[in-house]
């Protein structure tokens, strides 16, 4: 693989692992026919990045040496941000980014050709590694929103840094309503304030969600550090200062990268636990964040409370869950993304073995059912689309069956770590 | 004012006296070479060299130059005493690091001998604060014995090309591998880190490169903990020289520019890590 990346598209390459440094401690990269593919998970999968780069990206593009399979690594995201780590120097100095994947020395090489005829080469060690591919449609998701990236970035703005999930829904009138999200044992300082902001139907492109629709994210994988520069007066001292004093590693999540690149962000999101797709796109380059959202058992304790986040039942039911309250609340950690992990072609589409079937989960169940996922037949759940669709991407115990008894949903999948 | 009760020796008492009306002119070069508690201070006519080790094998100098005072005398051939470089720092900038516009520190400096502390008089907006400063036994400083008429080759850069380099140096490197060749890739800075090996290349025709004197190839490494403090004077100066002798020392000179525009010179010598392993790329 070779490519070659000149000008104002050496900072874009940058900011895009910027973000996804966000999300994830490895990245995988392979080179596609249609574009070179970064990629990245969080270590609880339950977040996934992804950016697709066209081959008109590049002055020059090489999926493969000819006659040759193409390879792709992974390497630590560590390693690589290094080599993008000051955005201002990327613009100020350098000219053309070269990187290329050679089987032979088994090094990714890095070359940025600065001003001054100075020539920087990194040889960084990588893995072979297997194609990370989440299963996901966002075609596939009833809701969508589509916004300028910098309306949302204003929206975000108010939130304190510290804030963890931040709910999104659709409110009264149409109007899109983002909140801070306080769990039950927030400690109380964070629960001292609530944090609204309410933007009206006009600022969106689309709006394809009824009212009372809502779901719960991690904040801060989407979105970006108050930046330096913000005007906004919100932000109270101390976080800002602690902004400051940390090493200068600008943190880009997506939104301030497809607020850069003054580009629109479109929100496909489904039920409450099923993941949302933050997705931007233009000729160039196309980029994918999945987020986990939480799965709410007391929606309405969130959200009816409010007068302007109405959620009618009934819509909601007609949606692939029905029991949606019936069910004990989950932790974040314990849902995955389904990941295809193919080592052959890409083309391979075959249901990853550890893809867990889209239906209902009876693991919620106590007594005989066991947590075998041929238990959940998704037929015997009115709504349930049909699997086939579901493998696009889903987390794990995302349904519980219709007569799922309260208590704690199991983890499908054991929390490689505490995430704190 | 139990300042003035005490008996305020005669100007002639004292083996140094050194006066500044800008503080920083002083502090700013002490800064690039406090990479360590402890100075050496030696003083003549010409001025005062004020030097820092470490661990026997990287020696730093900070040169203010008799002219950068506006007074300055010495009684003896030479003055030498070892002090707290951080106390002194802290006490030279005790009216603040960052200047206020249209102000200026002055400083009065005296030394009456071995034994006795050093002396600071600091005065600004007609506010005197007296330090004194302890001063210990001086310790005998490392001979690196680097000669001009041993070095093989030799570089001037604009520190700017370098600053960049030396800012993002690979920590986890143990080494930063300098290449210095009349032949490609001229002058390279490598390292080795956890993440891969990284290779920076400055071509002899750059507009960096103020002059380019290299008559034989040169591999050599230095231990990056050692350089790595040398980023301070790299920061303050303007030029750079680069030089490396017969046995491989290297010799790095800064040159920097204070605030009323005079020259002053921060030098630090490093002595080679090992031998170089042919097979590295």
């Amino acid at each position: 693989m070779k490519c070659l990346v000149t000008g104002g598209n050496v900072k874009v390459l940058g900011k895009a692992v910027h973000s996804l440094s966000r999300i994830g401690d490895e990245l995988y990269l392979e080179p596609l026919e249609d574009g070179l593919s970064l990629r990245t998970v969080n270590s609880s999968r339950s977040a996934y990045a992804c950016f697709l780069f066209a081959p008109l990206f590049f002055q020059q593009y090489q999926a493969a040496t000819p006659g040759q399979d193409p390879l792709r690594c992974k390497i630590l995201m560590k390693s690589f941000l290094s080599v993008f780590r000051s955005l201002a120097m990327l613009e100020k100095t350098v000219e053309k980014c070269c990187i290329s994947l050679n089987g032979r020395s088994s090094r990714l090489v890095v070359q940025l050709h600065c001003k001054y005829g100075v020539r920087k080469t990194h040889n960084l060690s990588f893995q072979d590694c297997e194609s990370l591919q989440a299963v996901f449609d966002p075609a596939l998701c009833p809701h969508v929103l589509r916004a300028p990236a910098r309306v949302l970035g204003e929206a975000v703005l108010p939130f304190p840094p510290a804030l963890a999930e931040v709910t999104l829904g659709i409110g009264r009138g149409r109007r899109v309503i983002l909140r801070s999200y306080q769990e039950e044992e927030a400690d109380s300082t964070v629960k001292a304030m609530v944090t609204e902001m309410s933007i009206g139907e006009e600022d969106f492109q689309q709006l394809q969600a009824q009212e009372g629709v809502a779901i719960t994210f991690c904040l801060k994988e989407f979105r970006v550090r108050p930046p330096v520069h913000t005007h906004h007066p919100v932000h109270s001292p101390p976080c800002r200062a602690q902004g400051l004093t940390a090493l200068p590693l600008p943190s880009q999540g997506l939104l301030s990268f497809a607020e850069s690149a003054n580009l629109s962000l479109s929100i496909y999101f489904d039920a409450p636990g099923r993941p949302a797709i933050f997705a931007i796109e233009d000729s160039l380059l196309e980029g994918h964040f999945v987020l986990a959202t939480l799965l709410e058992p007391d929606l309405h304790a969130q959200d009816l409370h409010s007068p302007q986040l109405q959620r009618p039942a009934p819509p909601l039911q007609a949606h692939s869950t029905p029991h949606l309250d019936d069910f004990a609340f989950d932790d974040i950690d314990s849902y995955m993304i389904a990941m295809e992990t193919s080592v052959g072609s890409e083309g391979s589409r075959a249901l990853p073995s550890i893809s867990l079937s889209p239906g209902l989960q009876p693991h919620c169940s106590p007594g005989p059912c066991s947590e075998e996922e041929d238990d959940a037949e998704p037929s015997t759940v009115p709504g349930t689309p049909p699997p086939k669709k579901f493998r696009s991407l889903f987390f794990g115990s995302i349904l519980a069956p219709a007569h799922s008894p309260q208590g704690p949903s199991p983890v499908l999948a054991e929390d490689s770590e505490g995430e704190g | 004012m139990p300042l003035l009760t005490q008996p305020i020796p005669d100007e002639s008492d004292y083996s140094l006296v050194a006066s500044l009306d800008n503080v920083r002119n002083l502090s700013t070069i002490l800064k690039a070479i406090h990479f360590r508690e402890h100075a050496t201070c030696f003083a003549t006519k010409n001025g005062i060299k004020v030097t820092v080790e470490n661990a026997k094998c990287v020696q730093a100098n900070a040169f203010i130059q008799a002219g950068i005072f506006q007074e300055f005398t010495v009684q003896e051939e030479s003055v030498t005493f070892r002090i707290n470089l951080t106390v002194l720092l802290d006490c030279l900038s005790i009216f603040g690091s960052s200047p206020t516009p249209g102000t200026l520190t002055a400083l009065r400096m005296c030394y009456q001998g071995y034994g006795y502390p050093l002396m600071l008089f600091l005065e600004e907006g007609g506010v005197v604060t007296v330090c004194k400063i302890n001063t210990q036994e001086p310790e005998e400083t490392l001979d690196f014995d680097f000669c001009s008429t041993n070095v093989i080759n030799k570089i001037i850069l604009q520190s700017e090309g370098l600053r960049e380099a030396f800012s993002e140096l690979d920590m986890t490197s143990e080494v930063l591998q300098i290449t210095m060749s009349p032949d490609k890739p001229y002058f390279r800075l490598s390292t080795f880190g956890n993440a891969g090996s990284s290779h920076l290349d400055y071509p002899k025709d750059s507009d960096l490169m103020e002059s380019f004197q290299c008559t034989q190839t040169q591999v050599n490494r230095y231990k990056i903990s050692l350089l790595k403090p040398s980023t301070k004077a790299l920061v303050l100066s303007c030029k750079v020289s680069i030089r490396t002798d017969n046995r491989g020392f290297l010799s790095l000179q800064y040159m920097i520019r204070n605030e009323d525009g005079q020259i002053c010179f921060v030098e630090y010598y490093c002595c080679p890590d090992e031998e170089v392993p042919e097979s590295e790329s």
